[in-house]
């Protein structure tokens, strides 16, 4: 039978699925649900079971249960108690069984400090007043791409040639997540989204398929390391162009698009054969260096002959500010910096959890070093990884950042749970997947209406936070540290986040 | 014919003319006194056009190019043909590094040598088959995540002591054919990937393509073809399916 277990690759199952056998009524939702093998029926005893070994906890059949039979449970952890051994040993055994190294999804899990929870927001009180969002006009609007040092007026018209600008009405943009990794109905919401919020949906690296051409206006589209999908339409049809050099997930390697998961539509969106591994390289190899950067964001601009801005998105990593300078001198409009929390992407365990930096600290580093450098004006920065509310949002602007990327918390709004099964291609809440059966539980009508519900709320949210604090233009929140206060950081922290403590 | 003098022309400038010469529906473009400026061709989309430059383009030469040919009278530098998706580029000598980074489709028909990381992760799709023809020797790393496409190198510039191509050939192949006129040893190859006897098919394939070269370049075709080649291909379309697991 296929349910036995298997000595020689067991593991402790993570979780238990508790079934409340007087609820259950035998429906078989559940079991017609689960992708992951964890429930099936056993028609002799008349009865569901579970495979607690195959759950991944995405609560897909708790959800799906018309009687609430269904609960599922962390697993205790039942060998002997063991500190320093506890979180590894069943990573060790499925290297050794499997002789690979684990594939994980969905950003660094791991309980690294979260600068944006040590952060408080100013208000206004007496001295000067707050402003009512619901009463007055608040400007929210927000243009990226190289501003000028100076301006020149000629008769009551700007003389100075401005360069081409993305405008945003609001400064969440969505981030790159390709069709492939993406099920094509997500893709859909997140476009509509987009269309209708005034912002941006980045492509990914995987081209784009033609049906989703219809939301140019709104589109991102991303040149990487293996140029999938790279021709001169999908550059014509993105509104910016975005060279990535690393994501938050995975910094300084490669993607790697398994076979199984390139069928015919991906093949054809990503121009490359069926069944075929899509390997990014770890590097783009005309990419050597900030002079090579140059020419490869000079060529791109030469290709769409100077009409859109070129961003660089690089992953936060050590040398991020001097790398930020180097970027913006070799003529990027936008940087995108990624945080180490950030990464719907698939990613080697190793990495995901120990390459990388918090974006608070990346942001607030990168945007002195600009500052100081006298060259802030000559580039955008767009903040992504990790950003899990309008909070978050108001703080990145504050540190420093232009807008933000949200990634993780727009498949939330879809109706992701984060079991980070992304890479095996078998969501169960249809996101990551390209099997037909899985994708159609994504509807893009109600999708797209949760995505806009939420940067809805979001806008609603920053509005009435900075008319809090007295301002009523983002433009006027972009850098404002003075606006931060921490809370139990060290001298080091607050003096690298430039703010000042709370209480003084 | 349609004659641009690019002498002390800036490279911005210079692909503006073009382009505009382009788009006032001139179909024969002859460059004069080319020097290293950078992108000329780049993102051109119109079949029917042919460019040809007197002395020596800059970086990026057709890089986005899908559709125009470019003939280079003269030795071309790094990144001739990256990303491209269509056309073709004609190089009366030798080009840099960095040739056909990516290049999905379109010819390339280079006279001479080429440099380190040639036809890197050079792809196909359906009816999209980049062809890269180079008459010399090529340096290391070529053809390394080679995933389409076909390259034919023929050596004709090898000195006896000297290897066809530097190491790590085809490092990273997991799709196309590399056919290397001669032979190669064995420890310029990644463990990977194997070489074999051409088959007929190939050998058609072999010949069309040389056949165009010698057109081309005016070589005897018959004395190219009088060596045998061997064909580099991948061991397997997944060459890295067995590294990773899936995790917790």
């Amino acid at each position: 039978m296929k349910w036995m277990k298997n000595l020689k690759t067991y593991t402790p199952p993570a979780f238990t699925v508790i079934r409340d056998n007087d609820r259950c009524i035998r429906c078989k939702a559940c079991v017609e649900q689960c992708s992951f093998d964890a429930t099936f029926y056993d028609e002799e005893e008349d009865k569901v079971w579970n495979w607690d070994s195959n759950c991944v906890s995405c609560n897909r059949c708790a959800a799906i249960c018309p009687t609430e039979a269904i609960t599922i449970e962390k697993r205790d952890y039942s060998y002997r108690r063991n500190y320093s051994w506890e979180s590894h040993i069943d990573g060790l055994k499925k290297r050794a069984i499997f002789g690979g190294t684990p594939v994980v999804s969905m950003g660094n899990d791991k309980p690294y400090k979260i600068y944006w929870d040590h952060m408080l927001l100013n208000a206004s009180q007496v001295t000067n007043p707050s402003i009512d969002p619901l009463r007055e006009p608040m400007e929210l609007k927000t243009f990226l791409g190289k501003k000028p040092h100076s301006i020149s007026v000629e008769n009551v018209s700007l003389k100075t040639k401005l360069s081409p600008q993305l405008e945003l009405d609001v400064p969440i943009m969505f981030a790159a997540m390709s069709y492939g990794a993406l099920s094509y109905n997500v893709v859909e919401a997140l476009g509509r989204a987009a269309k209708e919020m005034g912002t941006f949906y980045n492509s990914g690296e995987g081209g784009l398929n033609k049906d989703h051409y219809k939301f140019k206006g709104n589109i991102i589209v991303q040149v990487a390391s293996g140029r999938f999908g790279v021709h001169k339409p999908y550059l014509d049809v993105g509104s910016a162009i975005e060279i990535k050099i690393g994501q938050g997930a995975k910094p300084g390697i490669g993607g790697h698009l398994p076979g199984e998961k390139v069928t015919e539509t991906i093949s054809e969106t990503r121009m490359m054969p069926q069944g075929s591994d899509a390997i990014s390289p770890a590097p783009h190899h005309d990419v050597y260096s900030i002079e090579d950067l140059r020419q490869l964001i000079y060529a791109l601009k030469e290709a769409t002959e100077y009409t859109k801005p070129i961003i660089v998105k690089i992953a936060a990593v050590h040398n991020v500010a001097a790398i930020a300078s180097g970027i913006t001198r070799a003529g990027a409009d936008i940087i995108c910096i990624d945080g180490f929390k950030g990464g719907t992407g698939a990613s080697p365990q190793v990495i995901r959890d120990n390459v990388g930096l918090p974006i608070e600290l990346a942001l607030a580093v990168v945007d002195e070093r600009l500052r100081s450098e006298g060259i802030r004006q000559d580039i955008s920065i767009i903040a992504s990884g990790g950003i899990r509310n309008s909070m978050d949002v108001v703080k990145a602007i504050a540190l420093g950042a232009d807008a933000v990327y949200i990634g993780t918390a727009a498949l939330l709004a879809i109706g992701c749970t984060m079991c980070q099964q992304c890479h095996t291609g078998r969501c169960a809440w249809g996101i990551t997947t390209q099997d037909p059966h899985l994708s159609k539980r994504v509807n893009p009508d109600i999708a797209s209406e949760r995505l806009i519900n939420l940067l809805k709320v979001w806008s609603l949210e920053i509005k009435e936070t900075m008319g809090a604090m007295g301002i009523n233009s983002i433009e006027s929140l972009r850098g404002n540290r003075l606006n931060l206060r921490g809370i139990d950081l060290s001298d080091r922290e607050l003096e690298i986040l430039g703010i000042l403590p709370a209480g003084e | 014919m349609y004659e641009i003098d690019a002498k002390d022309v800036y490279y911005r400038d210079l692909n503006e003319q073009i382009r505009n010469a382009i788009k006032n529906h001139n179909k024969e473009l002859v460059i004069e006194n080319v020097c290293g400026q950078y992108y000329i061709g780049c993102g051109l989309s119109d079949p029917d056009v042919t460019i040809t430059l007197h002395g020596v383009p800059g970086n990026d030469l057709g890089a986005f190019m899908n559709g125009p040919e470019i003939v280079v009278l003269d030795d071309a530098q790094d990144g001739v043909g990256n990303t491209m998706n269509g056309g073709r580029i004609i190089v009366h000598g030798s080009a840099g590094d960095v040739l056909a980074y990516s290049m999905r489709g379109g010819s390339l028909f280079i006279e001479r040598d080429v440099g380190y990381r040639a036809c890197i992760h050079m792809k196909a799709y359906k009816e999209m088959n980049p062809t890269v023809v180079v008459g010399g020797c090529a340096g290391a790393f070529m053809g390394e995540y080679m995933a389409g496409g076909t390259l034919i190198l023929l050596g004709l510039t090898k000195s006896k002591n000297k290897p066809i191509t530097g190491n790590y050939l085809a490092t990273g192949m997991h799709g196309g054919s590399i056919f290397i006129r001669g032979s190669v040893e064995p420890h310029l190859l990644w463990e990977q990937v194997k070489t074999e006897e051409p088959s007929l098919e190939d050998y058609d394939l072999i010949k069309e393509n040389v056949k165009e070269f010698c057109n081309i370049f005016k070589n005897d075709y018959n004395e190219i073809m009088n060596e045998e080649f061997v064909k580099v291909v991948p061991k397997s379309t997944r060459p890295y399916g067995d590294l990773y697991i899936p995790g917790p």
